[in-house]
């Protein structure tokens, strides 16, 4: 893949508040149409990326383009082809739907602003409530809106940090079906969550902790990347092996899946061992399943606990 | 990328103005607010106070006793609550602040006074709130001397004082009654705008990042002169409502002159408007909250009131506080304004105080320009 195929093409990029290195030397290369997942544990440092990759903060150190432009000097031209939803609401509560996309639109300085407030408020189905207050949204709403603002001036790249916090699965369901159609037309589209269907949606996704990136691949890979096998111990008694394989060294981590205990580890010889082991002893069953996705991240995260320092400034 | 945009302009005018209009409360304020201090400083402040009361010691009632205390009534100045016979319940009184004034006049001062002895009546007055005092203490001289002058006949008439060799003649221009309203009303515009408008646009940047809604500004490629003009002219049309609310009622209640030219008036109330504007503009692109634009706010406010001339006479001030109120932009619009409205001043006299303004203004806005954050760093 030639480099002009990359929308994001960042390396080594570095940002730190004070004695907190936010951001840790990362690189990110983001094919042009792709959906982007970025993962991590809260206080990673994914904010803070993303907001240097659109300009909102200056880097200390590291180099790229961002759609072709020096992600330092020609931040300006970013802006006005990056579309960027933020992690809090961050639209005017005390502007209704219409004033606030129609806001957004002439700040672009669209030939068309009104035009594309209509097919915005359309399109998302906010025709109805366009003079409604936005802080009187709730919070599927809010989020409908603020998608729509940042997509008002046709971005060729959209970056959106946790859109779909605090919003119900129904919502949520239409809101990546809309970021599929997006990406269906070209839109590449970065995106960070917590949530594992949504990690799933990706194509590839990058995993940071502690401001550096552990991990980036795509996404069917990302469980023989991380290499784990998974036991799984059903019987009344599960919860007392819990604690004990815990606590054993070849165990990454044991966690309960309803009301079976998942044993996960590297070695897979080892873990079936422990696993039949525990499970004689409380008689249960001990069988082995697909470590996915899901086990991948517990696994990756157990490594590393929530980072505790806040990730930005304000 | 264009470097300045009409409509990205006119998309943030727009938004700050229904954002204005949407918050009742602000904007009841910066309305109710000129009304309030016109009504409070207009009526209640008079730094020329009359019928103060006034406690006379004596102990006996003749001729030139009652002509002088009818002449001290006469002035206005005094109120005669009490007379005493003794010293110690009139000290009391002065002291206890019941009479602002003491006048003792000696036992057998007809009799002494008939004799040619020059005798000596005593005002002591309580000058602890010397404005209060001063101007009676001022005119007491004048009175005893009118109010005697009649009784200073016939065989007395060697005792009348004699003409002074010249004359001294005194015009009070500009305000031949000495109104204190006269002053104040002009003034109070010039500290009812600096209130008001450098408060309001204060907090412009702080509410923004407060709210979250910076990041949506900053992300998009909206200029900082975009912003800086966006968000202060919608405030001169609030400027614009509290000059007329003042002008109007200055003129219906206190009946102060509006000599000058309302050109010139205007062209220096937009200027004065602007720079407010962009003090505060300029406070909250150094403020990180809308609390510290508020604390910020305040140290431009406490030297804009007192060291401008608006509290007390500019030119009785040491030269380092008159340093520092030149460099307020209250300080030039007073005297513009107390000029244009009272003196009828042309261009070329308030020249000297509309180029001074004009300077600050560019600073101002030079300054906040290049304060303003495009990043969230």
């Amino acid at each position: 893949m030639t480099s002009d195929d990359l929308v994001i093409d960042v390396r080594g990029l570095t940002k730190s508040f004070g004695a907190l290195t936010a951001v840790d030397h990362v690189d990110l290369a983001v094919p042009r149409g792709a959906i982007y997942g970025f993962l991590g544990p809260n206080g990673s440092g994914k904010t803070t990326t993303i907001r240097l990759v659109c300009g909102l903060l200056r880097p200390d150190a590291g180099e790229g383009r961002v759609l072709g432009f020096d992600v330092i000097r020609e931040s300006e031209e970013i802006k006005v082809r990056v579309g960027y939803m933020t992690q809090r609401f961050s639209l005017y509560e005390d502007l209704s739907i219409r004033e606030n996309l129609a806001f957004i639109a002439r700040l672009y300085d669209l030939d068309d602003a009104d035009a594309r407030v209509a097919a915005a408020l359309d399109d998302l189905g906010l025709s109805a409530r366009a003079d409604q207050l936005a802080g009187k949204l709730s919070g599927g709403w809010k989020q409908r809106l603020a998608l729509a603002a940042c997509m008002i001036h046709d971005p060729e790249l959209l970056l959106l940090d946790e859109p779909t916090a605090g919003v119900d699965p129904k919502a949520r369901r239409e809101f990546w079906d809309q970021i599929r159609r997006f990406a269906d037309r070209g839109v590449t589209t970065l995106v960070s969550t917590h949530y594992m269907d949504e990690a799933v949606q990706c194509d590839s996704i990058a995993y940071i902790a502690y401001g550096k990136k552990i991990l980036d691949a795509p996404t069917a890979q990302i469980p023989d990347k991380v290499g784990l096998h998974a036991y799984r111990l059903r019987g009344a008694r599960v919860a007392e092996a819990q604690a004990a394989l815990e606590r054993d060294p070849g165990v990454v981590f044991a966690t309960r899946f309803g009301a079976d205990l998942h044993v996960v580890g590297k070695d897979e010889a080892a873990i079936a061992r422990l696993a039949k082991a525990a499970a004689e002893r409380i008689g249960a069953t001990a069988e082995p399943v697909d470590a996915g996705l899901e086990e991948a991240f517990i696994g990756l995260m157990s490594g590393a606990a929530d980072n505790a320092a806040p990730g930005a400034p304000r | 990328m264009k470097a300045f945009s009409w409509t990205r302009l006119k998309a943030v005018f727009l938004k700050e103005f229904v954002q204005m209009r949407r918050d009742r409360l602000t904007f009841a304020m910066m309305i109710g607010i000129p009304v309030l201090q016109l009504f409070l400083f207009g009526y209640a402040i008079n730094t020329d106070p009359r019928r103060l009361p006034t406690v006379v010691e004596m102990r006996e009632t003749g001729v030139f006793e009652r002509s002088f205390l009818a002449g001290l009534k006469n002035s206005t100045f005094f109120e005669i609550v009490a007379t005493t016979t003794r010293a110690e319940e009139g000290d009391a009184m002065l002291r206890g602040g019941e009479a602002a004034f003491l006048i003792v006049i000696p036992e057998g001062f007809e009799r002494r006074l008939v004799r040619g002895e020059r005798p000596q009546i005593l005002l002591a007055a309580d000058a602890s709130d010397p404005v209060a005092s001063g101007g009676a203490v001022n005119a007491v001289q004048q009175i005893a001397e009118r109010a005697l002058a009649r009784d200073m006949a016939g065989p007395l008439a060697r005792l009348a004082p004699g003409a002074p060799p010249f004359e001294v003649v005194v015009h009070r221009r500009y305000n031949p009654a000495g109104e204190t309203a006269y002053n104040i009303v002009p003034g109070l515009l010039g500290v009812i705008l600096t209130m008001t408008l450098v408060l309001i646009t204060s907090i412009a940047l702080a509410r923004e990042g407060e709210r979250g809604t910076l990041e949506t500004l900053l992300a998009t490629p909206v200029r900082p002169v975009e912003v800086m003009l966006g968000k202060t002219t919608p405030y001169i049309l609030v400027g614009a409502v509290q000059v007329l609310i003042v002008v109007a009622l200055a003129r219906w209640l206190f009946d102060v002159p509006f000599l000058g030219s309302p050109l010139l008036f205007t062209i220096a109330i937009t200027l004065f408007l602007f720079t407010n504007l962009m003090l505060g503009y300029l406070i909250s692109t150094i403020a990180r909250s809308q609390m510290q634009a508020m604390q910020m706010t305040f140290f431009i406010f406490l030297p804009s009131i007192l060291l401008s001339g608006f509290m007390f006479p500019f030119s009785a001030m040491p030269g380092w506080a008159q340093a520092i109120g030149e460099a307020l932009p209250l300080t030039h619009f007073l005297r513009m304004v107390r000029e244009i409205m009272l003196k009828g001043a042309g261009i070329g006299d308030v020249w000297n105080d509309l180029a001074p303004l004009a300077l600050i203004l560019a600073v101002l806005s030079t300054l906040a320009l290049l304060r303003y954050r495009r990043t969230l760093d």
